[in-house]
């Protein structure tokens, strides 16, 4: 009985070895990475530290170096020897498509799950949440949304924060200025030449901004948190085994205890090529998301 | 395919309840629609190019005739100088950096153009950048008229100035009536520029909206109508008014094919 049980276990586990390897074969991500020996990963020109250039073509950054591990493991996983990684700069407009069509095989940038995208492409398990927070100069006085009533508030042409700040406007009955920089760069230098009197932007994006300015110490991050968003890796929605072997190995990583020394390294030390510090502390919600890996979608962050 | 993205709300997305209120006029949205969104962007749009438009014309011309003056005085010598320098100067820079100087570097030094709107700077620049190409093409309408007609108002003893108002400018604008239609539709064409300094345009539209709704081949496409539109329509106004304005028996009588 005890002998027939474990030949019974025995099949089973074979069986399920089977079919894993089988599905791992029925990726036409992996098919491709193994028969072509190189891998296309989407990056970022300037979404530091998230995924930039740090010069010469070469790409760096918190979700570079993490696509990187998951592209090794994956490597060894099919047994190749070597994997050629090809960087593809991709833009908030061109992602998507370049994702879907098989341009990319694995997008490692900003770009946040939601609902929507989540239709036509496939996220990986979140590694960073992103909260939309609010820059201001220091002197301002301001240290609330409450205070920007009537104010001019500057954001990015493009993204979700422009969405965000109508909703809030509309929920609140109050009436912002809204002025838009065609890119992160542009906006902030419209709060510095004091066109307008707050930037709201992914908490990131305005560390690194900040960091970057002439004098950093003059503009500072304040106020609630206005939206939380889960900022994940981006695999074809067509190819749940890539996406699978995508989460195990990000589930390696986390268990290996490498996601701390990874904030340190890319938000809490000097990143090339400007030896800048971004100095944005490990926020509880990221803290939670390595915690209980998901891939949930920003409107479950959101729920109220 | 999915036009039903303009009947949607911007704020949560559901359907609204009057989904042509922008184009009919009929019930009022609580919450705007794309196509609201859409209608208001295209406002802009042809605001900033029409303004840019006037600016254009008026100084276009101006500069245009000050380059074909008479060179037999100190100051008539100064104004063709200057308007050399005008027209070398606004159209050596690329449009989108002369926007740029604009909206930041100008105001830097001339503080009170700080209080200017964007829409109002991003039509000086286009103004500015289209007259130096108007003037060059008023110069050339003045010049290719004969010699024989400025010499005959001075043989009527007409001044520098009445010469021009009463003989070689009524002529000289109607010949330049064809190229100044594709500068007044490149204007517009050129407007989208202006979703650089945060004019919430059509371009600016395309770019936010798209990003909001993932449609973005609906977007650019209706964008694209409306442009295309628009220049066409500039393209109309301007054939009926070389229509009306032709002189019969002046520049190519029997040619009907000119106004097409």
């Amino acid at each position: 009985m005890k002998n027939k049980h474990i030949a019974k276990a025995g099949l089973i586990s074979v069986t399920l070895l089977l079919s894993a390897l089988n599905s791992y074969a029925a990726s036409q991500t992996m098919d491709k990475i193994k028969s072509s020996g190189a891998v296309t990963m989407g990056v970022r020109e300037s979404s530091i530290p998230m995924s930039y250039t740090t010069g010469d073509s070469r790409f760096d950054g918190y979700h570079v170096e993490i696509c990187r591990m998951i592209l090794g493991g994956i490597k060894d996983k099919l047994g190749m020897n070597t994997l050629r990684i090809n960087y593809q700069p991709v833009t908030s407009q061109n992602r998507v498509p370049l994702v879907q069509n098989g341009t990319v095989d694995i997008e490692c940038g900003t770009t946040t799950n939601n609902v929507s995208r989540a239709k036509d492409v496939g996220f990986a398990n979140t590694l960073y949440v992103e909260e939309v927070r609010i820059a201001v100069k220091a002197n301002s006085g301001i240290n609330s949304i409450s205070q920007l009533a009537g104010k001019k508030i500057a954001t990015t042409t493009g993204t979700t924060s422009v969405q965000l700040l109508r909703k809030h406007e509309k929920a609140n009955g109050v009436n912002f200025d809204e002025v838009f920089g065609k890119d992160h760069a542009d906006s902030f230098l419209l709060l510095e030449s004091g066109r307008a009197d707050a930037f709201v932007m992914d908490g990131s994006i305005l560390a690194g901004n900040i960091a970057n300015s002439k004098n950093p110490k003059d503009y500072k991050i304040v106020g609630e948190v206005l939206s939380t968003e889960p900022i994940a890796i981006m695999v074809r929605k067509d190819d749940p085994e890539f996406k699978a072997a995508v989460n195990a190995e990000i589930a390696k990583i986390v268990a290996n205890g490498n996601m701390p020394k990874l904030w340190n390294k890319w938000f809490l030390s000097p990143i090339p090529p400007k030896n800048i510090v971004v100095g944005l502390e490990l926020s509880p919600a990221t803290k939670n998301a390595w915690a209980n890996l998901n891939d949930k979608p920003a409107e479950d962050y959101n729920k109220k | 395919m999915d036009l039903g993205i303009f009947c949607k709300s911007t704020l949560d997305g559901e359907v609204v309840d009057h989904c042509l209120s922008s184009l009919i006029g009929i019930g009022q949205n609580t919450d705007p629609s794309y196509l609201d969104w859409l209608m208001k962007a295209w406002g802009w749009t042809l605001a900033v190019a029409g303004l840019g438009l006037v600016i254009a014309l008026s100084l276009g011309a101006v500069m245009g005739t000050l380059r074909t003056l008479p060179r037999d005085s100190t100051f008539n010598r100064l104004l063709v100088h200057l308007s050399t320098a005008w027209v070398e100067l606004f159209r050596n820079i690329p449009i989108l950096v002369q926007v740029f100087l604009w909206y930041h570097v100008i105001p830097a030094f001339i503080p009170v153009l700080k209080a200017f709107p964007s829409y109002l700077l991003v039509s000086i620049a286009l103004g500015f950048f289209t007259s130096a190409r108007i003037a060059e093409q008023v110069r050339a309408g003045i010049q290719s008229l004969p010699s024989g007609q400025k010499a005959a108002a001075t043989a009527l003893g007409l001044t520098t100035f009445q010469s021009y108002r009463y003989i070689i400018l009524p002529m000289a604008l109607r010949i330049v009536i064809p190229p100044l239609t594709s500068e007044s539709m490149n204007l517009i064409k050129n407007s989208s520029v202006a979703f650089a300094v945060s004019v919430p345009e059509l371009t600016l539209f395309a770019m936010q909206a798209q990003e909001e709704t993932s449609h973005g081949v609906e977007i650019y496409l209706a964008v694209t109508v409306l442009y295309a539109l628009s220049a066409f329509a500039v393209n109309r106004v301007m054939t009926h008014i070389e229509k009306r304005s032709r002189i019969p028996g002046f520049i190519a009588p029997n040619s009907e094919a000119t106004a097409h």
